[in-house]
């Protein structure tokens, strides 16, 4: 078999876009102007005001997982019920919010939550009270489980209809209800897709700095505000990579959750 | 009965939720006034614009071609990646995979900045040719995720069996594994491509200051006050996909019921 062959390009891509570049994230975040080694970058993460971006990045983004998760898995169980004819026609439609830019979504939030917005315009016409959460953490988990949603329902979908139906049928035959068949058949062989959901929403909400800075009116900074401000503005890349470094030993922990509920990377351990 | 108008409630519920931002961005796009809360009558006016609008042009384009080349240079890549990967040994497969998922479990920002050391270090004109590399190199993952799956379920036999009956590799894979991963391939590519297409801040760190995708032209904006002719333009990228998912439902349809006749 030559099919190790077949590697090659891949084995060059990731050298020379992954792992090279990260090298270079980890010797800027360790070193000074001068070039000498240093740890200041790392430490500077347990001042006031970049613990405090820290925590509010980790703690947002938990919630919008936990709420896409929520939301997302009855969904992609419905999906995965329906008719074969019918599959790739409704997972186009929930793909398709996605082909609009990702700003221009998020700024369209804006425009409907907005003080003077679309649903308060329709709350008052109602004689209803007016909803205020513009610029606040609602607003921001809100724009994260939105423009992160797709990512949970694509792959818990996709692992859902590989699910052999003779299975859940054994399971209901063999008498267990539907309780059970969901918590013994059904999750353990979806589990693989809900962990790549999982990742793939988790980590984008940890670290933007678009959503916060559309929905949180710039006075709610996160972890990605402030790494993006050192770039950009700052213009002191030691510490923004220092910082990085710090943010990257997070997305580290979840990886290692990961394969902790993901045994030996092959997902259908149970 | 009841448990099936639970669920179309619930899929509406969530349809709701996830077009209600397009259709209000699709309603501004004719609102003649150019505040953003207030109606002020119909008009064509920004559809106009937007067509003599040349930058906004000229990043829409940009932004079709990055996303189209880098998600099928990833696709190809990805796909062959995890062809290669069966053959290798649980441990090297697992380092591998590894190294796969860092682009996607890493923060963007920090892939950006990466990528920009290296293409600074590297001497490269910041440019389309950055911006496309650093694509391709998110997108992978996103390829390789998608179909992984689809052979993690595969059962290896029927490949075999495939072989023992004389088919040559390419073919037995054509025949008898191509098939089974098609829809990984194929959501990993579109995942790609909307990924690309939506990419903000990857862009942001490898573009160079003559160039411009959509979201990178849409942020510039927003500081100066976002211009209608981008609700023009979201509302022209709706219709367009929308159309393309009709033909892309409508067409194999037709072909199976030829088929059946």
């Amino acid at each position: 078999m030559n099919r190790k062959a077949l590697s090659a390009p891949y084995l060059f891509w990731i050298t020379a876009f992954i792992v090279i570049p990260l090298g270079m994230v980890l010797y800027y975040g360790l070193t000074d102007k001068t070039g000498a080694f240093t740890l200041e970058n790392i430490i500077a993460i347990a001042t006031a005001e970049h613990s405090k971006a820290l925590w509010i990045a980790i703690k947002f983004s938990l919630e919008s997982t936990v709420i896409c998760l929520l939301l997302a898995y009855p969904l992609a169980m419905i999906l995965a019920g329906m008719q074969i004819s019918q599959h790739s026609f409704i997972v186009f439609i929930f793909i398709l919010p996605m082909w609009m830019n990702f700003l221009l979504r998020t700024l369209a939030w804006q425009t409907l939550l907005e003080k003077s917005g679309v649903i308060n315009n329709i709350l008052g016409f109602l004689h209803l009270p007016a909803l205020n959460i513009i610029n606040t953490p609602a607003a921001i988990i809100l724009g994260m489980v939105y423009n992160f949603l797709p990512f949970m329902v694509l792959p818990i979908y996709n692992s859902l209809t590989k699910i052999d139906p003779n299975v859940i049928n054994a399971a209901r035959d063999l008498g267990a209800n539907s309780v059970q068949t969901f918590a013994r058949i059904t999750l353990p062989l979806s589990l693989p897709g809900v962990i790549s959901g999982i990742t793939m929403v988790f980590v984008p909400a940890l670290t933007t700095f678009v959503i916060s800075t559309l929905l949180g009116g710039s006075k709610i900074l996160l972890i990605g505000n402030v790494i993006e401000q050192e770039f950009t503005q700052a213009g002191n890349w030691h510490l923004g990579s220092g910082l990085s470094i710090v943010l990257m030993l997070f997305i580290l922990i979840n990886m290692i959750l990961t394969a902790i509920f993901d045994k030996d990377g092959e997902g259908n351990a149970l | 009965m009841i448990k099936s108008s639970v669920r179309k409630l619930y899929i509406a519920l969530i349809f709701i939720f996830l077009y209600a931002p397009i259709v209000t961005l699709m309603v501004l796009s004719f609102n003649a006034s150019r505040s953003r809360a207030k109606w002020g009558g119909f008009t064509l006016k920004w559809y106009r614009e937007l067509f003599q609008n040349e930058v906004i042009l000229a990043a829409l384009s940009n932004t079709l071609l990055i996303a189209l080349l880098s998600s099928l240079i990833a696709t190809l890549i990805g796909t062959i990646a995890c062809i290669s990967m069966q053959a290798m040994k649980r441990r090297t497969r697992a380092v591998m995979m590894g190294v796969t998922n860092i682009p996607m479990l890493n923060a963007e920002i920090v892939t950006g900045i990466s990528l920009m050391l290296l293409f600074i270090t590297l001497g490269m004109k910041f440019g389309f040719l950055t911006i496309l590399l650093a694509h391709i190199t998110f997108n992978i993952p996103y390829v390789i995720l998608s179909v992984m799956p689809r052979f993690k379920q595969l059962n290896p036999s029927t490949y075999e069996a495939a072989l023992d009956l004389g088919a040559s590799p390419l073919r037995a894979f054509f025949m008898v594994v191509f098939p089974d991963i098609l829809p990984g391939v194929v959501s990993g590519f579109l995942m790609a491509f909307t990924m690309s297409l939506d990419d903000f801040i990857i862009t942001h760190f490898t573009k160079g200051p003559g160039i411009d995708t959509l979201s990178t032209k849409i942020y510039s904006e927003v500081k100066k006050g976002i211009k209608p002719e981008m609700y023009a333009l979201s509302a022209i990228i709706f219709t367009a996909v929308l159309v393309l998912l009709f033909l892309v439902n409508y067409i194999p349809k037709e072909n199976k019921e030829k088929k059946e006749k």
